[in-house]
């Protein structure tokens, strides 16, 4: 799960990382008075979970009140690479000095977490990272071993990071590293990490990604994950707990596991159809998923065909013909559905469907026919 | 012959008395795997539908001699489960479970590596590992699967490899060896491992390799199949049309910026003379062609 800037600071300061002072708000009026109470200069900042809002005008100084009335005014409601922004984070200017880059994440080839710092962080460091890569220093860390301090250091003093801001930068790193670990992030990044005329060390900006694999030992992320998602689909799929993706097309599809549901999606392009989501019901499966995600499909208006292809492993296809089955009595499906079961008890599975087999509920032997009638009858004559 | 197991291959399945574990445990006995015992703590004394259950992997050994595990074990005791089998000298652990923290997972991948180099995981998340007519661990439907090679399978996804074990079947061609690595960020065992390992065995003549988005294992098995890899090789690769920046289901599956797409990954495998089907059916006809002109 990605955060929100401000809940990524309120991360980094559980594990007491100097962060700016500051208050969310959903309204001008909101932003006009946080800004009145923290004082001018004031930054507002648009709350969006892409990168590059700086550069499309989502992050505003404010000198008095009519400046924060004017820039939270033209912020809310911004679209930003397709994402509108509703929320401002308004808080205390800093006086930067330098701008370094910090930031901790698995380096899946290697195995080992990776730490990144460089001396030249802020707005251009992928730029950075493109043309100079020697001016980001890696330091790669067992997880066995975990981080020395003497390491650390070292990697900050090669990194050409001010002398003047080494001990903070240090510090702010092992905090980074115990929040990246202890508190389960797939990602900690600080760009820009500042050090201001006075000598403090601070982050001036926060980007932290959760493993929603450990949410079972963090019972203090719920207050994160009420954010809804902006398509009605997703919100409906995610109230029913499941995997789903909306996309453009109009043949719904429904495989389990991951690998089978992308392949479905590509089979169906090749043979000149278009997904109108991905949607993998995974390994536990069972009649009462199935019929969720039928209905989740349903919801979409889109959809002129629903595509069922189950390989069975854990999975097993019998009961993803019951699921079908309780579906078809449970809502009215606008769409027909085509049916492919191979795997772990396919056999029941086909014995299950046949009488219920129609013009509305087709079987097919093999992924590639399935996908050819899908796109088929999503090509009809209806609508 | 085949990889990683046989028809000698003695399976202790941890978590045996769950309802995966049972499912799963008792059909791969029923498939003629040599399921010689289960490990549940203080359900040491019970059985399974006659497989008897030990409170240690370690007194499962040293009664039954079992030499590879099958963890069925829930995200929280798993990776403890891993390493309690390592510990005991198993050799191959195969673990289907699920949604285990990233950390845990580097964590234990660093502690095998360093402390019990003799092991090999695979997994987690993974379908497991089928020499046909011989050995089954793990959740694959043994009846999709061929006996008698030439071909040998590695897969990231878990359904996918079924696919993939369906259509050489139903085209009458078998497998050696049919490896599920797994799609999570820190697998046990990577597609090079696997690749190795059929490059030695005399008896697979023919790989098929299935990746999909996200990660660079697909970059580095090219670039292994490059530069050492003399059988042929037969890839698919999921993922053509997912949408940038949206993870697909597993944590690993994601494509981000440029890095991770699928049109990057055929490209690296084509180029590193592999050749590549543009559905699961395509590639498995082009395996029929590869393996008929093997004279």
């Amino acid at each position: 799960m990605d955060l929100y800037e401000y809940q990524g600071k309120q991360v980094l300061a559980r594990y007491a990382i100097p962060v700016s002072k500051g208050a969310v708000a959903d309204t001008v009026a909101d932003a006009v008075a946080a800004a009145e109470r923290f004082g001018y200069p004031a930054t507002i900042k648009a709350q969006v979970k892409v990168g590059g809002r700086g550069k499309a005008g989502g992050v505003k100084l404010a000198n008095d009140r009519a400046e924060a009335e004017l820039h939270a005014t033209n912020i809310l409601g911004l679209d930003i690479k397709g994402h509108i922004v509703r929320r401002l984070w308004i808080e205390t200017s800093s006086e930067i000095a330098r701008e370094y880059y910090v930031s901790l994440t698995l380096d899946r080839a290697a195995k080992l977490h990776l730490a990144m710092i460089s001396a030249r962080g802020g707005i251009d460091i992928e730029q950075v990272a493109d043309e100079d890569p020697d001016a980001i220093e890696r330091l790669e860390i067992d997880p066995v071993n975990g981080l020395e301090e003497k390491e650390v250091r070292s990697a900050v003093e090669r990194s050409g990071i001010d002398e003047l801001a080494r001990d903070g930068v240090v510090d702010v790193l092992l905090k980074l590293y115990r929040c990246y670990i202890e508190g389960d992030c797939d990602l900690v990044e600080i760009n820009p990490l500042i050090l201001t005329p006075s000598g403090d060390v601070h982050a001036l900006d926060a980007k932290v990604t959760l493993d929603d694999d450990a949410a079972f030992r963090h019972p203090e992320w719920s207050e994160f994950a009420d954010a809804e998602p902006d398509d009605p689909r997703e919100r409906f799929a995610k109230e029913k707990g499941l995997n789903y993706v909306g996309l453009e097309g109009t043949v719904g599809i429904i495989a389990n596991g991951a690998g089978l549901a992308m392949s479905t999606l590509d089979v169906v392009n090749q043979v000149g159809g278009s997904a109108a989501n991905f949607l993998d019901i995974g390994g536990g499966a069972n009649a009462d998923v199935m019929a969720n995600a039928l209905e989740v499909i349903n919801s979409d208006l889109n959809v002129r065909a629903i595509l069922v292809n189950i390989f069975g492993g854990i999975v097993h296809c019998d009961d993803v013909a019951r699921g079908i089955i309780t579906a078809m009595g449970r809502v009215s499906l606008s769409s027909p559905i085509v049916v492919r079961l191979d795997g772990t008890h396919a056999a029941e599975a086909r014995d299950l469907l046949e009488p219920h087999l129609s013009s509305t509920l087709v079987r097919e032997e093999t992924m590639l026919d399935a996908a050819r009638r899908a796109v088929d009858l999503a090509q009809g004559p209806q609508g | 012959m085949s990889i990683f197991v046989d028809e000698n291959t003695r399976v202790v399945v941890q978590g045996l008395t769950g309802s995966q574990g049972r499912f799963h445990g008792v059909r791969n006995r029923d498939y003629g795997t040599k399921v010689v015992a289960g490990v549940t703590p203080g359900k040491g004394g019970e059985s399974v539908e006659g497989i008897p259950v030990f409170d240690t992997v370690a007194e499962a050994v040293a009664e039954t001699g079992a030499d590879a595990s099958f963890v069925a074990v829930p995200p929280r005791g798993a990776p403890a489960a891993i390493l309690e089998a390592a510990s005991a000298g198993i050799a191959l652990v195969v673990c289907i479970t699920e949604h285990i923290p990233a950390k845990d997972e580097a964590l234990v991948y660093n502690r095998l590596r360093r402390e019990h180099p003799a092991t090999r995981l695979v997994g987690p998340n993974c379908p497991g590992v089928i020499s046909p007519g011989k050995c089954n661990i793990g959740i694959t439907a043994g009846e999709i699967a061929l006996a008698g090679g030439p071909v040998g399978i590695v897969s990231r996804s878990g359904t996918l490899t079924y696919q993939a074990l369906h259509e050489l079947s139903q085209q009458g061609i078998g497998q050696t060896t049919c490896v599920g690595i797994g799609g999570d960020r820190v697998p046990g065992t990577s597609f090079l491992d696997v690749l190795s390992a059929f490059e030695d065995d005399p008896e697979t003549k023919a790989v098929m390799l299935i990746g999909e988005i996200g990660g660079s294992e697909e970059e580095r098995a090219a670039s292994y199949i490059a530069d050492k890899m003399t059988k042929p090789v037969v890839a698919y690769i999921a993922g053509l049309t997912a949408p940038e920046g949206r993870t697909m289901g597993h944590a690993g599956a994601i494509v981000s910026g440029s890095s991770g797409t699928a049109r990057a990954k055929i490209e690296a495998l084509e180029a590193a003379g592999a050749r590549v089907g543009r559905s699961p059916s395509e590639a498995g006809e082009i395996m029929v062609e590869v393996v008929h002109g093997l004279g």
